[in-house]
């Protein structure tokens, strides 16, 4: 049997107010609007679809956070994900990109998966880091920014974003851990049907100690806007005349 | 809820997480598929066909029945939050779904034979098949007890003779569920399919509310049905009357999204539209509005959160459900009008919903029972003495 994980992540949305806690180094919990993050969605919405086109494939849903994050895992069970993990961490403590792995190659070693799937990044942090390390971890294959997929035999072939424009197209052998890039599916809605039998799938929880954390956010804070504005007065010659300076001294075009 | 709109007193906290993941499943489907066609075919006058399908693979349709009855078997406060996020859409989109729902699939559901159930409640689930439903006629609304439809009994058969008025889909469905008397004055239920001989559906034109629905005229020329194609089940005017009270029971939640596209969507630009030297959201004038928009909208939803509830116990009774369909229809309407005054001038383009929420309104304030018979419903209720001739 083939075996998919797709490690998904709690984020506060895009359209959130972002109000900064008390301690200066989180958000406001209450006040978030948390969703799914999106490229975790298309990653989810990849594997549903090698599943579909796979005899005998199972796919897991796997999510680190807090209790508040089995929504997410309900939404990827909804939407068709066969089983979920929730690694329950109580706080928002653990950031840093090789702890994270580390806590998801450790509860992933024993599923023995094929493939892991996983966005590119996530939209709080933005890290871009956590599916290569597991796969590194957990001595898989890993490929990075993929755009599209397709399962052959024990091997995987993707495409991946390259920069410029340019694409790359790169075979490896299973098993293996990819990040998925946004928009190269559409991902599908959860039917009524799927939301309602999504409750008698199974979710295993798995408690994680948090102690063991390399990097600490320190202050996090919005940025304060500034206010300056220099006004070049003046006939038009003096206007350019001003403006070149300005640009060759000051803006050093 | 309070995801996608106002929730003051904290309806949020009473859903299930499957209530919020289907009210979220909804809301994403109404703001990606199909906000961007609605101006178009508001203005064209036309329904998009092409959502059907995903409406019944979603299942949005019949979605409180049971699974093996073509549902999803969803509670009612499920049921009626997915109205809520279609009729922020736009009233013909709940409309669509009300009438597939409500007024198609539950009296072939309540009132069918089994093979009329195995032969139609899953085509209608999943959008395959569309229906209809005629009752009232061209000088029968209030009163569809003296409908002037009728069916005679033919050997095994029945010939229907007659006409009905303000169909919604009724054009494009597949089938219509008509109500008619028979010779002892018993009004009873049919499935007519479309292409029998002597049935025919033609649009209604000249619609300036419920642009984008479908409403038609259907007409019946000795239409030979099998009695096998009867509701076996139910007699008399409760019939079709049980089915309007499911029906208006999304109504009541429909408006309420209706209301708070119009609240959402006046709020934003009070914020940003400045006049003299501040937004006008800054101006007591429009803080009273918003206020008051927010108060009614609060109001509309404990109705139709509580209704819901009742519902979902098996203690709803039709009254109660009059006056939620009466009080939140007037609540949308007020709010809309308001809506559009926050929004001067830019209110009266369809660039800004809340004007072709307002004039959809105009319908839903009409259709399913008027706010006038509903409020006669109440008052017979409140005095014993009945106003209209039962």
């Amino acid at each position: 049997m083939m075996k998919i994980a797709v490690l998904i992540k709690q984020v506060p949305g895009s359209e959130s107010p972002l109000s900064i806690a008390d301690s200066n180094v989180w958000l406001d919990e209450e006040k978030v609007a948390y969703i799914m993050n999106e490229s975790d969605n298309y990653a989810l919405e990849e594997a549903l679809l090698l599943k579909e086109g796979t005899q005998d494939c199972e796919v897991v849903v796997v999510s680190l956070g807090p209790e508040r994050v089995k929504k997410i895992i309900r939404e990827g069970l909804a939407k068709g994900a066969d089983r979920g993990m929730h690694l329950n961490i109580n706080s928002n403590d653990v950031t840093d990109p090789l702890s994270i792995a580390k806590i998801f190659a450790d509860a992933l070693k024993s599923e023995n998966f094929d493939l892991i799937l996983s966005g590119l990044q996530s939209d709080d942090l933005g890290h871009g880091q956590t599916g290569i390390i597991i796969g590194e971890l957990l001595k898989m294959s890993t490929g990075s920014l993929a755009v599209s997929t397709k399962l052959d035999g024990d091997q995987i072939a993707i495409k991946q974003e390259m920069e410029a424009g340019f694409f790359q197209n790169v075979r490896m052998s299973l098993p293996a851990s990819i990040t998925i890039q946004s928009g190269l599916n559409t991902p599908r809605y959860p039917s009524l049907k799927g939301i309602m039998g999504a409750k008698k799938k199974e979710i295993k929880t798995l408690d994680i100690d948090s102690s063991d954390q390399k990097l600490k956010i320190s202050k996090l804070y919005l940025p304060s806007s500034s206010n300056e504005i220099t006004m070049i007065d003046g006939s038009p010659d003096q206007i350019v005349e001003n403006l070149v300076k300005v640009f060759k001294s000051e803006i050093k075009i | 809820m309070k995801e996608f709109g106002p929730d003051y007193y904290n309806i949020t906290e009473m859903l299930t997480e499957e209530e919020l993941l289907i009210q979220k499943t909804a809301n994403d489907f109404v703001l990606n598929e199909f906000k961007p066609l609605v101006n178009e075919h508001y203005e064209n006058g036309t329904f998009p066909k092409e959502l059907i399908p995903k409406l019944g693979d979603l299942g949005f349709m019949g979605s409180s029945l049971p699974v093996e009855f073509g549902g999803s078997g969803v509670s009612n406060v499920a049921y009626g939050l997915i109205l809520h996020e279609l009729e922020r859409g736009d009233s013909g989109l709940r409309s669509f779904a009300s009438v597939q729902g409500a007024l198609v699939m539950y009296p072939i559901y309540a009132y069918g034979s089994n093979d009329q159930k195995k032969k139609w409640l899953k085509l209608l689930g999943s959008g395959n098949k569309i229906g209809c439903f005629g009752l009232t006629e061209s000088n029968f609304g209030s009163n569809p007890g003296s409908m002037l439809t009728r069916c005679k009994k033919d050997g095994d058969n029945w010939i229907i003779n007659g006409s009905k008025m303000w169909i919604t889909n009724g054009s494009i469905a597949d089938i219509a569920i008509v109500w008619a008397r028979d010779e002892e004055g018993l009004v009873r239920g049919f499935i007519l399919e479309k292409g029998m001989e002597g049935f025919s559906a033609s649009d209604i034109h000249g619609k300036l509310s419920l642009r984008c629905s479908i409403t038609s005229e259907l007409s019946f020329e000795n239409v030979c049905v099998p009695d096998s194609s009867r509701l076996p089940n139910v007699e008399g005017l409760k019939g079709p009357l049980s089915c309007l009270t499911q029906a208006r029971f999304g109504i009541s939640w429909g408006m309420m999204g209706a209301a708070t596209d119009c609240y959402q969507v006046a709020l934003n630009y009070a914020k940003e539209r400045k006049q003299f030297s501040k937004p006008i959201a800054a101006y007591q004038l429009t803080q009273s509005k918003l206020a008051n928009m927010l108060t009614r909208i609060t109001e509309g939803q404990l109705m139709a959160y509580q209704l819901a509830k009742l519902k979902d116990d098996e203690r709803m009774n039709f009254l109660q459900v009059s006056m939620a369909k009466r009080n939140n229809c007037m609540i949308a309407r007020d709010v809309a009008k308001t809506a559009r005054e926050i929004l001067g001038g830019n209110g009266i383009t369809i660039d800004y919903s809340p004007i072709r929420h307002m004039a959809n309104i105009e319908s839903v304030f009409t259709y399913e029972g008027t706010h006038e018979m509903h409020t006669l419903i109440l008052g017979e209720d409140i005095t014993k003495i009945s106003a209209f001739d039962n």
